[in-house]
């Protein structure tokens, strides 16, 4: 178990770094990073300060240094400023993580409390309409880009029923303004879970000590529950970075569909405005967020199948 | 006569596969891709005659035309506009024709070009292990570890949007999903005795790779890349949707999305038929793709997701 923590911790680590030197080496694709971080008005810079610009980033060294003091600015919380405003990106960053983690989490919830059940009802019973109803569900949910499902949900709820706000957080906390965002970032993510519980349910009632159990005499429900969904809830962990890497992705769809003002919206301005550092720092977030995460889901797997803990 | 009990036995414990209704239709379905794939011949007939089966030019503004509703609408509707007209007259329906060939084209390109890099890794960090392995395999943690979608973003904005910028962040999204599974079928494969008696005949490594091996994952191969499809036709209208993608006037799926939606009042066709088509191209690979991996590699079940 130890070892495998250990493995998964340096992966955790090597993936952050590839992240770094992925955002580094875009930086130097077009050879001189000044042009990149020097933003369109630019014209009237002088001489002086395209040098003050080149001592700065440590143009006079060689790469591999430069990528270290780049890298060490970024451990010790210097990320650099936001091109749009020349104001520092790193304040800007609290308020903005607020919105996605308070998005991100609801439609976590949601997905795991509807899709979950749905998964295993799918699979116990099988061939049945709630199974083929599920496993549309599943279907839509994963072949319908998100945003488009954002845009018809504002098309169909606010433009003509009027029901519910088409975008932004509204004022204090609204629960109103939750729900299209909530609904449609939690609809992909149900989908995930309701294919993969569903094949791994079916997979565990179809093993000998499922059938066993039911020739014991053990009711349905302890079956199902007891015996089979605590097996098949493993196969769910282990691909629940997948998971997470949509949700993730799914997130920037509906924080720019609904103008959520969170981190992703933030990128999608950065994208309209050519804010480079921005993207940057993003991706470093996200990477990290996903890192975390996924390290976090293997120690819970670990945690709960034995045959991981002990070999 | 014990003979024909047992068959009785046998005919009583095999419940019917039939279903009727709702669940009769998904099973045929399940059986056949009928709709999936005339769905998709379809779309690869239009995308392929475009410039003959479009009822307009996509670029071609009509001031006149503006907003044009669909064709059932009384008021406005017209055969010459059958999904009406954007902001500006241009055809929606032609500018979904030329959509679909370039999203379809920019898939297939990443797409060919992802499976031929991820699954020649898989092969070599497969059979060969050791160091080699362990560094192609931290790559692909590394790379299913950056979020794609800001990666993307990131490269557009140094790069600039552009059609190559597009395949290539395409191409990169999709060679590290085939290493892992291939890598692992290389694993048993190279074990085999056929692999060996090619090695004693004097078959050179090129050879048993492309030859011996190669052949042995090809299954695997065309189901993830048939599931992958989908997932890139979704990354490429994303991107263009945020403007991150391929730039205007190029007609492209995710990118007339995005010029819908400031009109959703008065014109929601524009946004929603790009959507619509998006989704069924879609939902049919992954149609495919699941009825792919259940004909050919099983195994794969868990890649569902």
């Amino acid at each position: 178990m130890r070892t495998f923590i250990i493995r998964r911790f340096l992966t955790s680590i090597l993936t952050l770094l590839g992240a770094a030197l992925f955002v580094f080496s875009v930086s130097r694709i077009l050879g001189d990073p000044r042009v990149l971080l020097l933003p369109d008005q630019a014209y009237g810079i002088t001489q002086e300060q395209w040098d003050e610009l080149a001592r700065q980033l440590h143009l006079d060294k060689p790469i591999p240094i430069q990528f270290g003091i780049w890298l060490g600015q970024l451990l010790t919380g210097d990320l650099g400023r936001d091109l749009a405003d020349r104001q520092l990106i790193a304040p800007k960053l609290p308020q903005k993580v607020g919105p996605t983690l308070k998005l991100a989490l609801s439609a976590f919830i949601i997905s795991t409390l509807i899709g979950v059940p749905i998964g295993v009802l799918s699979a116990v019973k099988r061939g049945s309409v709630p199974d083929y109803l599920g496993r549309a569900f599943a279907l839509l949910g994963q072949a319908l880009p998100t945003f488009w499902v954002g845009i018809v949900g504002i098309l169909v709820f606010s433009v003509w029923l009027g029901w519910l706000p088409s975008g932004t957080m509204g004022e204090g906390f609204s629960i109103k303004h939750y729900v299209m965002p909530t609904a449609t970032l939690a609809w992909f993510g149900a989908a995930g879970y309701v294919r993969l519980v569903r094949s791994a349910m079916l997979e565990v009632l179809d093993s000998e000590y499922v059938k066993l159990a039911r020739a014991k005499g053990v009711s349905t429900r302890s079956i199902i529950w007891k015996h089979a969904f605590k097996n098949a809830a493993i196969a769910p962990l282990t691909l629940s970075g997948l998971l997470l890497a949509g949700f993730i992705t799914g997130s920037i769809s509906v924080e720019t569909v609904f103008a959520w003002p969170g981190l992703a919206r933030f990128g999608i301005e950065a994208v309209w405005t050519n804010n480079f550092t921005v993207l940057a720092v993003l991706v470093i977030i996200f990477t990290g967020a996903f890192v975390i995460l996924n390290f976090l889901a293997d120690i819970l797997y670990a945690f709960i199948d034995p045959r991981i803990r002990f070999s | 006569m014990a003979q024909a009990e047992i068959q009785a036995d046998i005919e009583i414990s095999v419940p019917s596969t039939r279903a009727t209704g709702i669940a009769g239709v998904f099973q045929f379905l399940n059986r056949w891709p009928v709709i999936p794939g005339t769905i998709l011949s379809i779309m690869v007939l239009v995308a392929v005659f475009a410039p003959w089966v479009s009822p307009h030019d996509p670029y071609q503004n009509a001031l006149r035309a503006r907003n044009t509703p669909p064709v059932w609408y009384a008021e406005g509707g017209t055969w010459s506009y059958a999904l009406g007209a954007d902001t500006i007259g241009r055809d929606l329906l032609s500018r979904l024709i030329y959509g679909a060939r370039i999203s379809l084209m920019v898939m297939a390109v990443a797409l060919i070009t992802g499976t031929i890099v991820g699954t020649a890794l898989g092969l070599i960090a497969g059979y060969f292990g050791g160091i080699i392995d362990e560094v192609i395999m931290r790559l692909v943690d590394i790379f299913l570890g950056i979020p794609f979608v800001l990666m993307a973003m990131a490269v557009a904005v140094v790069m600039g949007a552009s059609l190559t910028t597009m395949m290539v962040m395409l191409a990169l999204l999709t060679w590290s999903g085939f290493v892992r599974n291939v890598r692992g079928e290389v694993l048993s494969l190279r074990e085999r005795d056929y692999v060996a008696l090619a090695m004693v005949a004097g078959a050179s490594l090129p050879r048993i790779l492309v030859m011996h091996i190669l052949p042995g994952v090809v299954n695997t191969v065309v189901v993830i890349a048939t599931l992958r499809s989908g997932q890139l036709i979704l990354a490429e209208a994303f991107l263009s949707f945020i403007g991150a993608g391929i730039p205007p006037p190029t007609p492209t799926w995710g990118a007339m999305i995005a010029d819908g939606r400031n009109y959703l009042r008065d014109a929601w066709w524009i946004s929603f038929f790009p959507g619509f088509a998006i989704f069924l191209t879609v939902m049919s690979l992954n149609f495919m793709g699941d009825w792919l991996r259940d004909k050919l590699d099983p195994r794969l079940r868990q890649l569902s997701s």
